[in-house]
């Protein structure tokens, strides 16, 4: 007993200290004298251009990864092919790469002195310093997140369903649609959480290709830090604040659409679908 | 014949699943397709579903090639062990997929859809999940989910194997009435040859990724083809050169000049059949299946002297 309520008292403790007070905090400080100071640096031009630099930003990558994500995990998991070992050992790799090291490679690829910059600048092509390099950017680092939740799903789920599917007279693609998907969809929608969590929270990789230019190339976490550096703490701590919100919003929305299909209500399905 | 598997061979990396099989199953009938695990037996089921691409040889469905076709054009049913049931759609919309993949009329699709579930005995779980449903009524939902497309073959790959014993036997029962209903050609992959015999009216016996024998069930238990069909369809005992199932042996108290002495081991009564073990001088150890009346005759028990004689015997080159 005595050992149970040690161990939560420990867990509690880490949390508290560690997640808890600090973003409580940010919250405080914000709030701090009020309305009025929060309203006019959400009012602020160069504000707003961040917030919405963000969102496209991750309205163009979030897409892009779910899709390549599925199909990854649908080629590793069911294909057999020489150099899959590697494949598999790639994906991981923003995940151990410092976002900074893949900025300054992007860098090294697409900047007026890279590989690609010649040929780029020829044909009035700007991908460093602007928002393309940006999504590059973001889409690396948040990459594995869906073929890795994907992954197990399909592991777990086998063939059995879709082979069935098959003598029934459903293609391929009728297959995916009808079968596949609807079985792997609660691993999809994590990923694609996590994916979201990842690129609204980016900062190494786009702080290096971005240039920083206020009101241009500027995101949500780069603006955080700027107001920081400049000392204007209200607009650092404004710009945090509805950082995590939205980050709140990605998980409640996640927790809506699992609540809108409730399909099954007995089983083990849904903890299988997240293991 | 309904279907016709011509010189088909079938490698898994080094490993032969399949060699150079060729079998022909008749319109209307029920095979079972009996052996060991490993036989290549799964294998031959999924060649004909067109699961799995032959590397060389031919399939025939009715008449037509089929080797090249992929599975949705092939027009068969297949059954799983697991019973593969989509787990996000209701009873009635597992039973459906395939009319629905085809298009029918939803008025059609329903009539025809509760025609299926009375037949499978399911009416009344329509609305269900699989997860709410028994191992039992899961294959059972399989199975009119795998007839509602009107098949011209059903393949049934292991389907009671999954199941306990009781219900196993249940559906063994089920399915072979149901057999009589539907009257479609049905194949079946199984490792048990008492539901091979239980079910089928053909069994093709495989071994090593080839045929050992094909025929009645009856025909393989008594006139069996190899040592290795003698002793996948019954228990036999090798008596000398011969091959001997425990109920041909006669046991007396004395000697008759032709038999052979042995002693007693061991008696176990399984209700109305004893098994006597007894062990011969050469040390080789027989069992012996006896009616109860008779072990209690002869006062049979442990280190009891007694002379046996194999009444058939078989002898493969």
């Amino acid at each position: 007993m005595r050992a149970r309520y040690g161990l939560r008292f420990a867990a509690l403790t880490y949390l508290t200290l560690l997640l808890v007070l600090p973003v409580g905090l940010v919250f405080y400080r914000t709030f701090q004298h009020g309305l009025e100071p929060v309203w006019s640096a959400m009012t602020d031009p160069d504000f707003l251009h961040a917030l919405w630099l963000t969102l496209l930003i991750a309205l163009i990558a979030v897409p892009l990864n779910t899709i390549f994500g599925v199909a990854c995990a649908l080629v590793l998991v069911r294909q057999r092919f020489r150099g899959k070992a590697v494949l598999n050992a790639l994906v991981d790799l923003p995940f151990a790469l410092s976002p900074v090291v893949v900025g300054l490679a992007l860098f090294l690829v697409y900047a007026r002195t890279g590989w690609f910059g010649p040929w780029l600048d020829a044909h009035g092509i700007q991908i460093v310093f602007a928002l393309p390099a940006m999504v590059l950017a973001t889409i690396f680092v948040s990459l594995p997140f869906v073929v890795r939740e994907v992954v197990p799903v399909l592991r777990e789920i086998g063939t059995e369903q879709e082979e069935a599917a098959w003598t029934l007279g459903a293609s391929s693609l009728s297959t995916f649609r009808r079968i596949t998907l609807p079985a792997i969809r609660w691993g999809v929608t994590y990923g694609v959480v996590l994916t979201t969590a990842r690129c609204l929270g980016e900062f190494g990789a786009v702080s290096v290709v971005s240039g920083n230019l206020i009101g241009k190339t500027q995101t949500l976490t780069l603006h955080v830090n700027n107001r920081f550096q400049a000392f204007d703490l209200v607009g650092a701590y404004t710009a945090s604040v509805v950082l995590a919100l939205l980050a709140l919003m990605t998980l409640f929305l996640m927790n809506l659409f699992r609540k809108e299909t409730p399909r099954v209500h007995s089983g083990p399905r849904r903890d299988e679908a997240l293991r | 014949m309904s279907i016709a598997v011509r010189g088909v061979t079938k490698r898994f990396g080094d490993f032969v699943a399949l060699d150079d099989v060729s079998v022909a199953i008749a319109g209307g009938s029920l095979t079972a397709l009996l052996g060991p695990s490993g036989s290549g037996k799964s294998t031959l089921l999924r060649v004909i579903a067109g699961l799995e691409e032959p590397d060389e040889g031919k399939v025939l469905i009715l008449g037509e090639h089929a080797t090249g076709l992929p599975p949705q054009k092939r027009e068969v049913g297949f059954v799983f062990q697991h019973y593969a049931a989509f787990k996000h759609l209701t009873v009635r919309e597992n039973v459906a997929f395939g009319l629905r993949i085809r298009k029918r009329p939803k008025g059609e699709i329903r009539g025809r859809v509760d025609e299926l579930l009375e037949l499978v005995q399911l009416n009344g779980l329509a609305e269900r999940y699989p997860a709410q449903l028994s191992g039992g009524q899961r294959q059972r939902m399989a199975l009119a989910r795998a007839l509602a497309v009107e098949p011209k073959v059903l393949l049934l790959d292991e389907p009671f194997g999954a199941l306990d014993a009781r219900v196993r036997k249940e559906l063994r029962t089920w399915l072979r009435r149901l057999h009589e209903d539907v009257h479609v050609t049905t194949v079946l992959v199984t490792h048990d040859q008492e539901e091979a015999m239980d079910v089928a009216d053909r069994i093709v016996l495989m071994n090593e990724g080839r045929i050992e024998q094909t025929g009645k069930p009856r025909d393989l238990y008594e006139h069996p083809a190899s040592e290795f069909v003698m002793g996948f369809v019954g228990p036999v005992n090798r008596f000398d050169n011969s091959f001997v199932r425990p109920h041909d042996f006669e046991i007396e108290l004395e000697p008759d000049g032709t038999s052979r002495e042995g002693i007693v081991k061991r008696v176990v009564h399984l209700g109305f059949e004893v098994r006597v073990e007894v062990a011969l001088p050469d040390d080789n150890e027989i069992w012996i299946q006896l009616s109860r009346e008779r072990t209690e005759d002869l006062d049979l028990e442990p280190g009891r002297s007694v002379f046996i004689r194999p009444e058939k015997t078989k002898v493969f080159a």
